[in-house]
């Protein structure tokens, strides 16, 4: 059985030394591409064979295929966003009321802060439902999220409606000039035991 | 007025357009659709069950119907739609009070809406009839391909009137890429690709950071949906769509026996 590949190998490549292909049928056994790999230089291989045969076509056009398509990705991820910043300062702590939840930042942060006598937290305005953000309702002590009733206590405990964990708690402390800050990097999730965490809470005693 | 149609029909003008002659025989009547550049993606004979609306309920040529308006009405729109979120809004409101006829928003949207459903149709009527046996298995794989890009240029374009519904409904959808696995920050095995502490799969670099242009939806967002819907999505279809009716034909044609 003769393999015939034209075209990309070249007919020289495969036939053997004699061009009369009846001649040998009886004794030349078929090529294969994987013998022409091995041994490419065995004399057959014509000179527009080579390239091919060896796959040094294809091998620099998939590498430059695939680092296009790797530049494009990247591309895709822009380096600078026009967002707010993560860490912000939020005031001095004697700005804030004990007890009380602080919306000064929800709009432009989306954080809330508490205060309680012996210590701060924050809480982020996103519902653990879908992402909707709840309100604040202070006389009844808890945040309602308007879009499937998601309910939360003061602390960010989900008590009713669809959200299936607690609110999560941002990163808090003390900046060097003695106001409180806040990194929205690290969160604190109270299912996974995270607010005993140090850092999820700012122990502050007026 | 039929001499004067047999003179125009002689000028050089009309032979030079139309490349065969008006008379209705067989030959002239064939070589209307194949030297047409648009129809000659038609078959120029299709059987007689091919039309009949029982059969085939004629939802895929609806579909490609609906594309087209939508097209046309979306071309448009684009003529006074600007993607910021200082104007995005506004815009829309003014499509219907500012701009004559201002109806363009509304047939856009009816329109896609109709796709949606009788692509749905469609699919539904391919499956009773069986056309998806052998030799036609590659053609209703490209046609779910279809329907997931008609589902995802509806989703892309539901943002672009910026309002309420349109915000927190692309949150919402948007909040599940990042629990995919691997490419989401909140998904398993996220935690798994990071060298030395350094997470590289985070919420400034996960699927959903790429798919919104930030962490959450803005300005970015918008801009980048708007190009998907009126450029990425609708150039992939429209070559799939072209494979999804070349196939039909090289299958035989539309609605024969089996």
């Amino acid at each position: 059985m003769r393999i015939s590949l034209r075209g990309e190998f070249g007919t020289k490549l495969l036939a053997p030394l004699s061009t009369d292909m009846e001649e040998n049928k009886e004794t030349s056994k078929p090529e294969t591409a994987d013998s022409l790999i091995r041994s490419p230089l065995r004399g057959e291989v014509s000179r527009r064979g080579l390239f091919s045969s060896l796959g040094m076509a294809w091998a620099p056009f998939g590498g430059a295929g695939a680092l296009g398509l790797g530049a494009m990705t990247r591309f895709l991820f822009p380096n600078v966003l026009y967002e707010p910043p993560q860490q912000f300062k939020a005031g001095f702590p004697e700005e804030f009321a004990v007890g009380k939840v602080d919306e000064r930042f929800k709009a432009s942060y989306g954080v809330w802060i508490v205060r309680e006598p012996d210590n701060f937290y924050a809480l982020s305005t996103v519902c653990t439902h879908l992402g909707c953000t709840p309100n604040w309702l202070s006389s009844s002590g808890t945040f309602k999220c308007p879009c499937h009733g998601s309910g939360f206590v003061i602390t960010g405990i989900n008590v009713e409606g669809p959200a299936p964990r607690p609110l999560e708690r941002y990163k808090i402390g003390l900046s060097a000039d003695g106001q409180i800050e806040i990194d929205k990097n690290t969160k604190y999730q109270e299912e996974k035991g995270q607010w005993t965490m140090d850092g999820s809470y700012l122990s502050y005693t007026a | 007025m039929n001499k004067l149609f047999e003179k125009i029909r002689e000028t050089q003008v009309w032979k030079s357009i139309f490349r065969h002659g008006y008379p209705d025989t067989p030959r002239n009547r064939t070589l209307a659709v194949l030297s047409n550049f648009f129809l000659h993606l038609h078959p120029v004979k299709v059987r007689r069950s091919g039309i009949n609306l029982s059969y085939t309920w004629c939802m895929g040529g609806l579909t490609f119907f609906l594309f087209l308006i939508e097209t046309i009405t979306g071309l448009l729109l684009m003529f006074y739609y600007r993607p910021t979120a200082e104007y995005a809004y506004q815009d829309i409101f003014a499509l219907r009070e500012n701009v004559p006829l201002g109806l363009m928003r509304e047939i856009h949207r009816w329109a896609a809406h109709l796709m949606v459903i009788t692509v749905w149709l469609h699919m539904y009527r391919v499956f009773l009839t069986g056309s998806y046996k052998p030799p036609r298995e590659f053609n209703w794989n490209v046609g779910v391909i279809l329907l997931v890009l008609t589902l995802l240029l509806s989703f892309t374009g539901y943002l672009l009137p910026w309002d309420q519904l349109a915000v927190w409904a692309v949150t919402v959808g948007t909040n599940m890429a990042r629990a995919t696995p691997f490419l989401g920050h909140e998904g398993p095995g996220a935690a798994l690709l990071s060298i030395g502490g350094l997470d590289l799969v985070h919420a400034g670099s996960d699927v959903r950071f790429g798919l919104l242009a930030g962490r959450f939806v803005g300005e970015g967002t918008l801009l980048r949906f708007y190009v998907l819907h009126c450029v990425g999505f609708p150039l992939i279809a429209a070559t799939l769509m072209a494979i999804h009716f070349w196939r039909v034909r090289k299958d035989g044609g539309i609605s024969g026996p089996l």
